[in-house]
């Protein structure tokens, strides 16, 4: 608006937009004071919420993903199991010798890498005897290779040599820096470009074993490690189809006397399902072939059938048989453990927290004070005094023998069965139970019974018919509380639980820390979950969530 | 509940004193009499013991001595429910988890009464107090006035013939509380029933009640009908609890029957009535009601008494005028004058001269 003789009715039209304008930063301005508030308030909760995602919310998801992942078999066996997936195993036929060319190559670099023996164990849990069976495996894939080595190195002693290899493969220049340089200083592998179009497979093969020697240990001279038998492999691969009198490099008369023992015709080399079947008879087995078939695929259902007592084969889900059934019976007692527990925990809470919320403020300060005095004293400790109490030689045992209930030689057996997981998990989850109903109880006004009992009720109706509804809020949120923890509960079943009082928690830690199962493992705790938020949906359902309160 | 008890006593305490913690006495030496069908309000400062007396009525409270009966029966050892006295709580105290129909059902059903005749007491307790669109409403879904009636209907419901009700308006605004006095009135006279109703509002206990029970300390200060307890408080906390009053602190100079002489700090002497006071030389608190205060000579009898005063403020209320005063010596003095043509509209700094009735003029105990 520098323009001063500008008309009026210019002026005007200015001012419509420039109010408008206004308006908006004005909108803006209140927006920006309003979000930077909201920042201020997430910066505040931001350290809690960053805490909870890393170590609740991402959790559970990676615990989600485990319970499916299954890349190990592909990851490992990237060629064969491409191969496997045209396989028919239906027709009882053992697969070809592509895909058991394909399998040495893949199991040849997973035995270099020491992944071998990392996917028998993932096969294990399938079909037990494929951990040692891979195990062994690994020194075959060398036998394999040996029937190409071992006609060159009657040849000539350097095929079997670091050196000549090097020779042969490398560029002139990178040969002379890498005979000396360890792996992390010598640039990557050059190879001879003559070389390059004359023995192209076996080029291929060579370098990707440089490439495993400068990842697996940069400080490993490079001129010192003879090449994998791959690359041998590779080269009568080339040999056979290549005519190499022209070439005039290093190593040229071992290549010309190699070229011609190979289109001689004279080596015998074995097919490579025969070294499989050398290596360990169960590459000869139809039944191990269709395991890895079926476990080929990135994401597999088989930890879920697993935790479900059933099991994945080639032709689908099926149950196990009876006696291997265990997770169908841990869960169903887990839940009918937790319930029972729950449901003790209520006969023995409610007159606790009915005491504690009607007695006198100094009494119930005292009773109160018993209430929490488990939570001073280590879980540990507390369970171990429920073993000292209850074994065949403890305190109640004692007692009870001392009285003369019982005879000496009929002691009761306590501990280490689902009796003494009851006991001792009612005991420990108890305040869990009490605090909740008893903030519930204390605002229920005295005025409410009073009012029952002038208009004619008894002590047990006014109780019944009106106390009673007023506090089951309380044993709601009481009881989600405790069958919760119950059902994911781990130590106390442990320690007293023996064989018959463990929790499904207990298998799941097993097979974290012991069988290293982690996806049998994850998939358990996923049921779990699953059925924590069953249950909870189906409590919403029946009794209302918003009937469920920890106060006020 | 027989018919057999006499009709000028039906409640009755008797010596009844209540300790809670074995140290004070709550409730000292607490005698009461109620015919039947009489409205009595007890009516009293925090804490003197109201609730404590309706509390040992309907049995939640035992008397540490005394004998309370209820139509000639001691009701001391019987237990709540089978006192059969209907009871309004001061928070209404409705079942949250019922429904209106279900809280009026309750008590009936606790007598075991029959489906039909349930519903139909239900009904016509609810229709008594305009409620019977809200049965099915549960007791958060109402009003503060509603809820309160709700609550009169279940302690109606059972036909009790005794009705407690503590402070049952205290929660409510001022338009509602005057409706709901009218009506709770209306109700217990038309159901000729017997009503102990608390409050410390001295307005609700004057409009509602036959008689009222002036409480403190946990001693009944005066017992009589609202009229008689405004006209002739028969001691100075009565006259100061209710109403506006004036009081002139002195010395009794000379008894004449139904007459007295009060000098008073400044020398001066007034002419009172004597109700409390023993003999010559006593000290006293006079007091008289501000609209009993005349300052036109013309209205006073003849040789009565003057007092000096000063006119401190004047405000005008509409209907009336209210005048503030400097008397020997206080300088709250009120008094009212009615705002009619003639009448005098005094200016601060003013002097004149007022005087009363010897009879408007009380001579009360000194505390
Ligand atoms: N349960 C109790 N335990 C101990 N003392 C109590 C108890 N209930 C009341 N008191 C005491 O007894 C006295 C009288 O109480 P009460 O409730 O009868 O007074 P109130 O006249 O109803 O007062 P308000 O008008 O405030 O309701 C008070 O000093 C109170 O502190
Ligand atoms: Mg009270």
């Amino acid at each position: 608006m520098t323009d001063v003789q500008m008309p009026a009715g210019d002026q005007a039209q200015q001012d419509g937009p420039m109010l408008a304008a206004d308006g908006t930063t004005l909108k803006r301005s209140l927006a920006r004071s309003l979000r930077r508030r909201k920042i201020q308030a997430l910066m505040l909760i931001a350290p809690l919420l960053l805490f909870v995602l890393l170590t609740f919310v991402a959790p559970i998801f990676d615990m989600l993903y485990r319970s499916v992942e299954n890349s190990i078999v592909s990851n490992t066996m990237p060629r064969s199991t491409t191969l496997l997936k045209d396989w028919d195993s239906a027709t009882g036929e053992l697969p070809g010798e592509d895909v058991y060319e394909a399998a040495f190559y893949d199991l040849f670099l997973a035995k270099e890498r020491k992944d071998h023996t990392k996917l028998g164990t993932r096969l294990n849990y399938e079909r037990t005897g494929l951990s040692s069976m891979f195990r062994q495996s690994g020194r075959g894939m060398d036998k394999i290779a040996d029937a190409y080595l071992d006609p060159l190195k009657d040849l000539d002693k350097d095929w079997d040599e670091a050196e000549p290899w090097l020779d042969l493969m490398g560029d002139a220049d990178w040969v002379a820096i890498a005979k000396d340089a360890r792996a992390e200083e010598a640039p990557n592998f050059v190879p001879n470009a003559e070389i390059v179009t004359l023995l192209p497979n076996t080029v291929e093969a060579y370098a990707e074993f440089q490439t495993f020697l400068k990842e697996e240990d940069p400080r490993k001279r490079l001129g010192r490690e003879e090449p994998w038998g791959l690359v041998h492999i590779a080269l009568f691969n080339d040999l056979e189809q290549t005519d190499v009198s022209a070439y005039s490099g290093p190593g040229a008369d071992r290549l010309a006397e190699a070229s011609q023992l190979v289109q001689s015709g004279t080596v015998d080399i074995p097919t490579f399902a025969m070294g499989f079947a050398d290596a360990h008879d169960g590459w000869v087995n139809i039944e191990i072939w269709r395991t890895i078939q079926t476990y080929s695929p990135k994401a597999t259902t088989g930890y879920f059938l697993n935790a479900v007592d059933m099991k994945l084969t080639p032709d689908g889900a099926e149950f196990r048989p009876e006696k291997e059934r265990v997770y169908g019976l841990l869960f169903s007692r887990t839940i009918y453990m937790s319930l029972v527990i729950t449901f003790s925990c209520i006969l023995l809470a409610y007159p606790v927290a009915y005491l504690l919320s009607n007695l006198p403020l100094r009494q119930a300060n005292l009773l109160m004070i018993l209430v929490l005095l488990p939570f001073w004293t280590s879980l540990l400790v507390r369970t171990s005094a429920w073993k000292v109490m209850l074994q065949q030689q403890g305190v109640i045992n004692e007692v009870l023998v001392w009285m003369g209930l019982i005879a000496d030689d009929n002691r009761l057996a306590l501990i280490n069965n689902q009796l003494g997981t009851i006991i001792a998990m009612t005991h420990i989850l108890l305040p869990f139970m009490i605090l909740p109903m008893f903030s519930v109880m204390s605002t229920i006004p005295p005025s409410y019974v009073r009012a029952a009992k002038s208009l004619g009720a008894n002590n047990w109706t006014a109780f019944w018919r009106v106390y009673f509804p007023q506090s089951v809020p309380g044993i709601g949120a009481g009881s989600i509380l405790v069958f919760i923890m119950a059902i994911g509960y781990y130590i106390t079943p442990a320690i007293v639980g023996g064989n018959t009082g463990t929790f499904i928690s207990n298998r799941i830690a097993y097979h974290i820390s012991s069988s290293l199962n982690w996806g049998l493992g994850a998939a358990l705790g996923a049921i779990l979950l699953a059925a924590v938020l069953l249950l909870y949906w189906a409590y919403d359902r029946i009794v209302g969530i918003d009937n469920v309160k920890l106060g006020g | 509940m027989s018919q057999t008890g006499q009709n000028d006593a039906f409640v009755e305490f008797e010596r009844v004193q209540k300790s809670y913690d074995g140290e004070t006495l709550v409730v000292k030496d607490l005698n009461l009499t109620l015919p039947k069908g009489e409205f009595l309000t007890m009516l009293g400062p925090s804490g003197s013991g109201k609730t404590t007396c309706l509390m040992m009525l309907a049995g939640f409270e035992t008397a540490t001595y005394g004998d309370i009966r209820l139509d000639g029966v001691s009701i001391n050892h019987i237990p709540p429910h089978k006192r059969g006295i209907g009871m309004v709580f001061q928070n209404y105290a409705l079942f949250p988890h019922m429904t209106i129909a279900e809280n009026l059902s309750f008590p009936l059903e606790v007598r075991k009464m029959g489906k039909s005749e349930r519903e139909a007491k239900v009904k016509r307790a609810l229709d008594m107090v305009e409620m019977g669109a809200f049965g099915g409403r549960r007791p958060a879904q109402l009003s503060g006035g509603q809820q309160q009636r709700v609550a009169l209907a279940r302690a109606l419901v059972f036909e009790p013939e005794l009705v407690l009700m503590d402070e049952p308006l205290g929660a409510l605004d001022k338009q509602l509380r005057e409706k709901m006095q009218f009506e709770i009135t209306r109700l217990a006279h038309d159901l000729g029933i017997t009503t102990v109703y608390v409050t410390h509002d001295q307005t609700e206990a004057l409009t509602m009640s036959d008689r009222v029970a002036v409480f403190n300390d946990g001693r009944i200060q005066q017992l009589a009908p609202p009229d008689e307890l405004y006209e002739t408080p028969s001691n100075s906390f009565v006259a100061q609890f209710i109403g506006e009053n004036n009081t002139l602190e002195g010395t009794v100079k000379e008894m004449s029957g139904e007459t007295c002489l009060v000098e008073l700090a400044n020398g001066a002497v007034i002419d009172a009535k004597p109700i409390n006071v023993s003999g010559i030389g006593d000290k006293t608190r006079v007091s008289i009601r501000p609209e009993r205060v005349e300052f036109n000579k013309d209205r006073l009898q003849e040789g009565a008494h003057l007092l000096k005063a000063e006119v401190k403020e004047f405000i005008y209320m509409g209907d009336m005028f209210r005048t503030r005063l400097s008397v020997a010596g206080n300088d709250d003095f009120i008094i009212k004058s009615r705002n009619a043509p003639d009448q005098t509209r005094l200016k601060p700094g003013e002097m004149i001269e007022i005087g009363w009735l010897p009879d408007d003029c009380r001579a009360l105990d000194a505390h």
